[in-house]
């Protein structure tokens, strides 16, 4: 097709000429302006302007992996949203969590997520585990001239590997820094803001052959350790019925814990913390 | 004879429709139709990877016939533009009708300008959340798009299957009767059961043919393709687990590995849209 019967209507050329199976490369060459990476860096810092989303966790289990996020975004000082959700399915065997500034972190999450699924519709195969952890790599090194000015995105890859050789762990755990550096995890991961706490406390809680009741647990704990010492990520919110989001990949798939599910656990840490916590306090006096 | 050096224009298009029309009807059929639950597709396609259905985005299936190069490139700009116009705008705003005028525009721009007309003819289905508002777009070599009810045969010898369908067709029928009456319209014609009357097959088998539904019932992504046990299921052809892995491997009866989830294991719904229970406020379907 030549360009005069394109500028007419139709598929551009590119739609109908262009070999690949990338939606990225693709709008790079057809529509450059809706890509993330492709807009002028600020020249000042604008870090304090931008909502910023904060802690994700994620844990391996026997079955597959768990990935939880809180659901606080600040904005400098301020609580911006309580009800942000930060951990998305990025296909039907994969989980992505965003931490960083929360507009650009969503929109690249939103374009990942048509990434995997253009490759599978035009392939009609999914990509590999690892094929999806470096497409997610690449995205984020283009996003370092804005990380440098305070809008670093930073996200916790997980997904169920349906190649995993007989005897290795299905779920796995990629984390990433602001370069684009791709690192797989063993066992357990957290990155944000209150990664720290919530590292720490994985180390403690976790362990390998845990099931999968057991590990939501590690990981909504994580969070409530994270939000005891962090604060720009949120503990559980039992007035106003918000829980931090936990999504399991498993041979079935990516799905979403209910609410009512994590709802219970967090409850139960909260009163277990209650407890020892009415424990010192008696013993003191 | 010496090369007349004008030809007129009504000579011009005969000639590129009559090339187009014959390329078109050397290959097999399919037939796309509608059923209580959504779209079927059902191509006579013995490859299990050169597909002639496909996906193109949520509600918004595929099907072609002819030349193979041409109809996967309009395939793959189909996705694409569908891919594009739901990421920038919103995953509701891609519609079967966009996907349908752009091909026909394409069409009938290729039709007109280039020696060779493309060999191709398609079909864009679209499910939606009633059976009245299933829309089949049929689309020809020259571009003319046109919107049919019930189902569209395509390719091969279309006529004959169209007869046959329309004596036995009717509007709400379940998945495995609209599957039956498209497989026996289909085997009445194909080159694949003439020895029927030599005690040959008289029916098109598993391993033959290419099954796809838009099933409105699942949450986002509507197109599955019926592989494996779950075709051999609907066909009714009563064949058990030792049969189901033919020795070719054209119809696993387990996907490679890497197939995506809901593509053709029962066992692995596509839970990628998020259960129904988990809808709210998911990125793809409200975002």
């Amino acid at each position: 097709m030549n360009e005069s019967s394109a500028g007419r209507s139709g598929f551009p050329p590119a739609y109908l000429d262009r070999v690949g199976s990338s939606f990225t490369d693709f709008l790079a060459a057809s529509a450059p302006d809706l890509l993330p990476g492709r807009r002028p860096v600020p020249q000042l810092p604008v870090g304090d302007i931008a909502p910023h989303g904060t802690t994700i966790v994620a844990a391996t289990y026997d079955g597959g992996v768990l990935m939880g996020g809180d659901r606080r975004a600040t904005m400098g000082n301020l609580i911006s949203s309580r009800d942000i959700e930060k951990v998305y399915p990025a296909d039907s065997y994969s989980v992505i969590g965003i931490a960083g500034a929360a507009g650009i972190a969503i929109e690249m999450v939103k374009l990942y997520q048509v990434e995997l699924e253009h490759y599978e519709k035009i392939e009609g195969l999914t990509m590999s585990l690892d094929g999806k952890a470096n497409r997610l790599a690449q995205m984020i090194r283009g996003n370092l001239g804005a990380a440098l000015q305070g809008l670093a995105v930073v996200p916790l890859f997980a997904g169920f590997d349906l190649d995993a050789a007989p005897g290795e762990l299905p779920g796995r755990i990629f984390s990433y820094d602001v370069t684009g550096g791709n690192y797989e995890e063993r066992g357990y991961s957290a990155v944000g803001s209150g990664s720290l706490f919530a590292r720490n406390s994985l180390k403690k809680t976790w362990r390998q052959g845990l099931d999968a009741a057991a590990a939501t647990r590690t990981v909504v704990e994580a969070l409530y350790d994270a939000a005891d010492d962090d604060s720009a990520t949120g503990g559980p919110d039992p007035v106003r019925r918000l829980y931090p989001i936990v999504y399991r990949v498993d041979a079935e798939g990516a799905i979403r814990l209910t609410d009512a599910e994590i709802a219970a656990v967090a409850d139960a840490i909260v009163a277990e913390r209650a407890a020892a916590e009415r424990q010192n306090t008696t013993r003191e006096a | 004879m010496t090369m007349p050096y004008y030809a007129s224009a009504e000579q011009v298009m005969r000639d590129r429709s009559e090339y187009a029309r014959k390329g078109i009807s050397r290959g097999r059929s399919v037939a796309v139709v509608t059923y209580a639950d959504g779209v079927l597709f059902i191509a006579e396609n013995p490859s299990s990877t050169l597909h002639k259905v496909g996906e193109i985005y949520d509600r918004i299936g595929f099907a072609a016939v002819g030349r193979y190069s041409e109809f996967e490139s309009l395939r793959v700009a189909g996705v694409r533009l569908a891919d594009v116009r739901g990421y920038s705008y919103n995953r509701r705003d891609v519609t079967g009708r966009v996907i349908a005028n752009a091909y026909a525009q394409t069409l009938g721009a290729i039709f007109t300008e280039q020696m060779k007309p493309y060999e191709v003819e398609l079909c864009v289905a679209e499910v939606g959340e009633t059976p009245e508002r299933d829309q089949l777009y049929r689309l020809t070599f020259d571009g003319s798009v046109v919107d049919e009810p019930d189902f569209v045969v395509m390719g091969g010898q279309a006529d004959a299957v169209t007869a046959h369908l329309r004596e036995n067709f009717h509007p709400g029928m379940g998945l495995a009767d609209a599957l039956r009456v498209g497989v026996d319209a289909l085997s009445a014609v194909s080159p694949a059961t003439t020895g029927a009357a030599d005690g040959g097959p008289t029916r098109l088998t598993a391993q033959q043919m290419e099954v796809a539904v838009l099933d409105r019932r699942r949450p986002k992504r509507a197109f599955r393709r019926v592989v494996g046990a779950a075709l051999h299921t609907l066909l009714g052809d009563g064949q058990t687990g030792e049969t189901e892995t033919p020795p070719s491997g054209h119809v696993p009866s387990h996907p490679a590995p890497g197939t995506p989830a809901g593509l053709g294991d029962p066992a692995a719904p596509d839970t990628a849209g998020g259960t129904t229970d988990t809808g709210e406020g998911h990125p793809q379907s409200d975002g």
